[in-house]
């Protein structure tokens, strides 16, 4: 590993530790669980285009136990994790597909981050019926990986001379 | 953008849209409330009775619900998000209202059984 390699995985795990903690100051209007911004996945998306897959997913773990640790309960490490991993697999796959931009990219990311989440809700309390709320994350999902895969795109293309 | 990712993202639209419509018309009325503890069950309620119960958990931990006119409620809680308190209240089959970080799930059950999960069987 080069000098210039740890220096921008510093930089990256250090700006999705800081967005997470943004995220969680903004109170989000709808009770439901799942619903967020996913800020962090915009510093992920970006590692995942600007460095590539390994580095990002990486990043996104380091990321997950850093704020496991510190802004959350570490009891909820193991939902983090498992949205943390499909979202980045889910990532990975459509982004080799090449069949959407970084917009459809991180929409499916934001989605497959909630279907995780669901899942490991739906083993914890036993009750299947919490897939109902899908729909409703997917819209959110859709809302949410929008916007991010946008900015993602106009910051790349700013970050993309300081990366190669 | 690419147009892949229009057709995407109507594609999304257009299968919420379905779901949300098909899960309003096979929907039917609950008539018992099912709390559960970390997945285990823990007491059942007729949803057409009033009542308010504390749920107390062995770490000191608790939940206050309340069925009221044939809907549940939290009405409040000892977690941080309070998530469950701020969920609407409930009472169709198969609604629940989670709160995650105490492992406390109330659902609404009984009923006959709606035509969808005859479908997802």
């Amino acid at each position: 590993m080069n000098s210039k390699k740890i220096a921008s995985y510093g930089l990256f795990i250090a700006l999705a530790f800081i967005f997470s903690y943004i995220e969680s100051l903004i109170p989000i209007p709808f009770p439901v669980p799942g619903i967020k911004l996913g800020l962090a996945n915009l510093v992920v998306i970006i590692a995942i285009y600007g460095i590539g897959l390994k580095e990002a997913f990486v990043l996104s773990m380091v990321r997950i136990l850093l704020v496991g640790f510190t802004f959350r309960d570490p009891s909820t490490l193991i939902f983090s994790f498992a949205g943390g991993l499909l979202s980045w697999l889910t990532m990975a796959i459509f982004k080799k597909l090449k069949l959407f931009s970084m917009v459809g990219v991180s929409i499916l990311g934001g989605i497959a981050h909630n279907i995780g989440q669901i899942i490991v809700a739906i083993m914890y309390v036993n009750n299947t019926s919490l897939i109902y709320y899908l729909p409703l994350l997917m819209i959110s999902g859709v809302v949410s990986g929008t916007l991010i895969g946008i900015l993602g795109a106009l910051i790349l293309k700013r970050l993309n001379k300081f990366l190669d | 953008m690419k147009k892949n990712d229009l057709f995407l993202i109507g594609g999304i639209i257009v299968f919420v849209f379905v779901a949300f419509l098909l899960l309003l018309i096979f929907r039917t009325e609950g008539s018992k409330v099912l709390i559960t503890i970390d997945g285990k069950e823990h007491k059942t309620f007729n949803i057409n009775e009033d009542t308010t119960y504390n749920i107390l958990l062995d770490n000191g931990e608790w939940n206050i619900l309340e069925i009221k006119d044939g809907y549940v409620k939290m009405l409040d809680a000892s977690c941080p998000d309070k998530l469950c308190v701020k969920h609407n209240k409930i009472r169709y089959n198969t609604e629940s209202i989670t709160c995650l970080p105490n492992g406390v799930d109330i659902r609404v059950i009984g009923g006959e059984e709606s035509d969808l999960d005859a479908i997802a069987k």
